[in-house]
């Protein structure tokens, strides 16, 4: 497992280079470009910095490198900096955002943890309800349970975000104002009282992600759950006289992880992008407010930067997924 | 009965139809039989002629929908499985009926290893604790001819190869010491050389643990090694049951004979094996009104396509204990053939 793992780790590592040079050549030379020209709106000190920070007179190459310097090297500096209170950093230059000229980093660090926060808990949510209505609607198929929920998650997965978001909002904070109509970024959560309001103000959009991801993920579970159910295996382990209890969530809940895990980790990305939207809907003012606000004012280094971050992420997960893999199956991890 | 006692296994008028979209599937048609205590009984046909389907049906193995099992007594000791809900099956099935499938690539679960599906009914069914799970667990891969067998508790399926794997299933079926152990083709997806191996170890267990073992095949030549008693099926019906030679020397079913007959061709490539008899078995939409063999039938008559002939004894003996057949037809006095010379 440990060989594994370190096997999967070991090709994780290339395939993140090879998207930070994609993403990083696809702003650099796009027009306006923080190479080839900083926007006449950004004053003078930033760009100052700017150049320093990513050798805006050097060849692609090394502004390629220094640009990775940035991400792992300089910014972890600054992060331990500012946990521990010590000087590592000792000043390096830093990517600055053209619009609200702080670093990219301390801005997308305000703006992440609202977003992983609300997705994080949407997506929790989201599989705490799918599994169980899955794995009961393939081992109860065709039941009046199995239709029901057949039919919710088709509409469920059918009908877009923003307009489940919007009705929700019509109907639960316009009519009978149950909920705030504004999400509050800078609430602190330090006592009950603050608990209260957090947990009001991501209760609709917590809901609608997670209830449009449940129903595609309760389509997989069902789906591999039959599939798993129907095996010789599983009727072996009937034959020994487990209890059903035992063949369905021991058995065949095991193999029919596989699947489901892909659709739960690899699902994560479309979570993300189906997210900007609920950010929208909600005016959550998180990463997604922050990608579409700097896409506007052609605020380029919070682009690449939200990018590569994403990227990050969707790489992180394909290597939890393998791993994951590993773990449910000892034919991945034997070979 | 020479002894008297009364079989462990007695299956009376049993029916198991399957409700599907294109209406019902009669795959069982009072099906009776029984098992002593000790005997091998070998079941016979082709396939798709039931097998499966009765034995899965005795300890409600069938999934349901669309099984059903529409009527008939399962008495396993005396007491009747089919009256048993979940749990009182539960308790029977791998502790008093060990089962063995067809294809062992696919009856294990890939994903345990084997110590831990071997283990499984030991904990169950006989409540015993890891280490002394574990302990039995070791012995039985002993006993299935599985060497190194404590470390190998660790391995996974995919690790083993057919025949081992089939070891592994033969050794769960009989982990808790089942009264009967069904073999349903246990052979069939193996080659030839592992066959052999496999029926030589069964031949061994029986003889040092003497349970009662139903052999299905569709193969007569297996049979003809290792059985007591032979029951040939046919379109979900019982078309002849006999003693092992007596059922060699003087078949009286149409289909029996002709089985009998594809047995030289054991040794030839599969195909030529089963292209002997022409055409397929029939998909029962019904209970049968007529004999389920007449479509291949070289004896068939008019009144094989009014009535579907019912068992009768052709030695005087009542039908199940001796040698009886389901057939309008007589077959006529064993001439010295060459088949006979098999039994
Ligand atoms: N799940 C099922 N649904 C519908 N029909 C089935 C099912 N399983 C078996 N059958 C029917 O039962 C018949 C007997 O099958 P089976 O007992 O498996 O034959 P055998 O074991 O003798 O090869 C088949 O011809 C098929 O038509
Ligand atoms: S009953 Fe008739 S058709 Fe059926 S096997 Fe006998 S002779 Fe043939
Ligand atoms: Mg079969």
């Amino acid at each position: 497992m440990l060989t594994y793992t370190l096997r999967r780790l070991l090709v994780a590592i290339p395939t993140l280079l090879l998207i930070s040079l994609v993403i990083f050549l696809l702003v650099d030379l796009a027009p306006g470009s923080p190479a080839s020209e900083i926007p006449l709106t950004v004053p003078p000190e930033v760009k100052a910095k700017m150049i320093e920070a990513m050798g805006i007179n050097e060849p692609v190459h090394i502004r390629y490198l220094l640009w990775l310097k940035q991400f792992f090297w300089t910014e972890p500096l600054y992060a331990i900096d500012a946990a521990f209170g010590t000087n590592y950093a000792d000043g390096a230059p830093r990517i600055i955002s053209y619009s609200s000229k702080v670093p990219v980093m301390d801005y997308i660090g305000e703006r992440l943890p609202q977003t992983l926060i609300v997705i994080g808990t949407a997506y929790v949510v989201a599989i705490l309800i799918a599994l169980p209505i899955g794995i009961y609607s393939a081992y109860r198929q065709y039941s009046w349970f199995d239709q029901v929920g057949t039919f919710v998650s088709m509409v469920g997965y059918s009908v877009p975000t923003f307009f489940t978001g919007l009705l929700a909002i019509i109907i639960f904070t316009t009519w009978l104002g149950w909920f705030p109509s504004i999400y509050n970024t800078s609430l602190e959560v330090v006592d009950w009282e603050t608990f209260k309001q957090q947990v009001r103000q991501m209760f609709l959009p917590v809901a609608v992600l997670a209830l449009f991801n449940a129903a595609e993920l309760s389509r997989y579970t069902r789906s591999a759950m039959l599939e798993n159910l129907s095996q010789d295996y599983a009727r072996t382990a009937r034959a020994k006289g487990l209890s059903e209890r035992t063949v369905v969530l021991k058995h065949v809940l095991r193999n029919s992880m596989i699947p489901v895990i892909t659709v739960i980790t690899l699902g994560l990305p479309a979570v993300f992008a189906g997210a900007i939207v609920t950010e929208q809907v909600f005016k959550i003012n998180g990463i997604g407010a922050a990608l579409i606000g700097a896409i506007h004012v052609n605020d380029l280094p919070v682009v690449q930067t939200i990018a590569f971050i994403t990227a990050i992420l969707i790489v992180l997960f394909n290597l939890v997924a393998d791993i994951l893999y590993g773990i449910l199956d000892p034919r991945i991890r034997y070979d | 009965m020479a002894d008297g006692a009364a079989p462990v296994l007695d299956v009376k008028g049993l029916r198991t139809v399957f409700r599907t979209r294109g209406g019902e599937i009669h795959a069982v048609n009072d099906v009776s039989f029984h098992l002593n205590r000790g005997e091998l009984l070998g079941v016979v046909g082709e396939s798709g002629s039931g097998k499966s389907v009765t034995m899965m049906s005795l300890i409600g193995l069938l999934p349901s929908p669309p099984a059903e099992i529409r009527g008939g007594q399962v008495l396993l000791d005396g007491r009747d499985l089919l009256q048993l809900d979940d749990k009182g099956l539960q308790e029977v099935r791998g502790a008093k009926v060990g089962f063995v499938f067809q294809d062992p690539m696919t009856s294990l679960n890939p994903v345990f290893t084997l110590g831990d599906q071997l283990m499984e009914p030991l904990r169950k069914h006989m409540g015993l604790d890891k280490t002394a799970a574990a302990n039995r667990a070791v012995e039985l891969l002993e006993l299935v001819g599985i060497p190194d067998a404590r470390r190998r508790l660790k391995a996974y399926p995919h690790q083993f190869s057919g025949g081992m794997r089939q070891r592994v299933m033969i050794a769960i079926a009989l982990a808790c010491d089942p009264d009967v152990l069904i073999a349903d083709e246990p052979t069939t997806a193996l080659d030839v050389t592992i066959q052999a191996q496999i029926l030589e170890l069964v031949k061994e267990l029986r003889q040092k643990l003497g349970m009662a073992i139903i052999w299905i095949t569709h193969d007569l030549g297996v049979i003809a090694g290792i059985a007591d008693r032979v029951m040939v099926m046919y379109g979900g019906q019982v078309v002849e049951q006999a003693p092992v030679r007596e059922l060699f020397a003087n078949p009286q079913h149409p289909y029996t004979r002709a089985l009998l007959k594809t047995i030289p061709a054991i040794s030839g490539p599969r195909e030529d094996r089963l292209k002997v008899i022409q055409g397929q078995p029939p998909i029962l939409a019904g209970a049968p009104t007529a004999c389920p063999f007449r479509a291949r039938c070289e004896h068939r008559h008019d009144r094989c396509d009014r009535e579907n002939p019912a068992r009768r004894a052709i030695d005087g003996q009542t039908v199940g204990q001796g040698h009886d057949v389901a057939c309008h037809w007589s077959a006529p006095a064993p001439a010295p053939r060459a088949e006979a010379a098999h039994a």
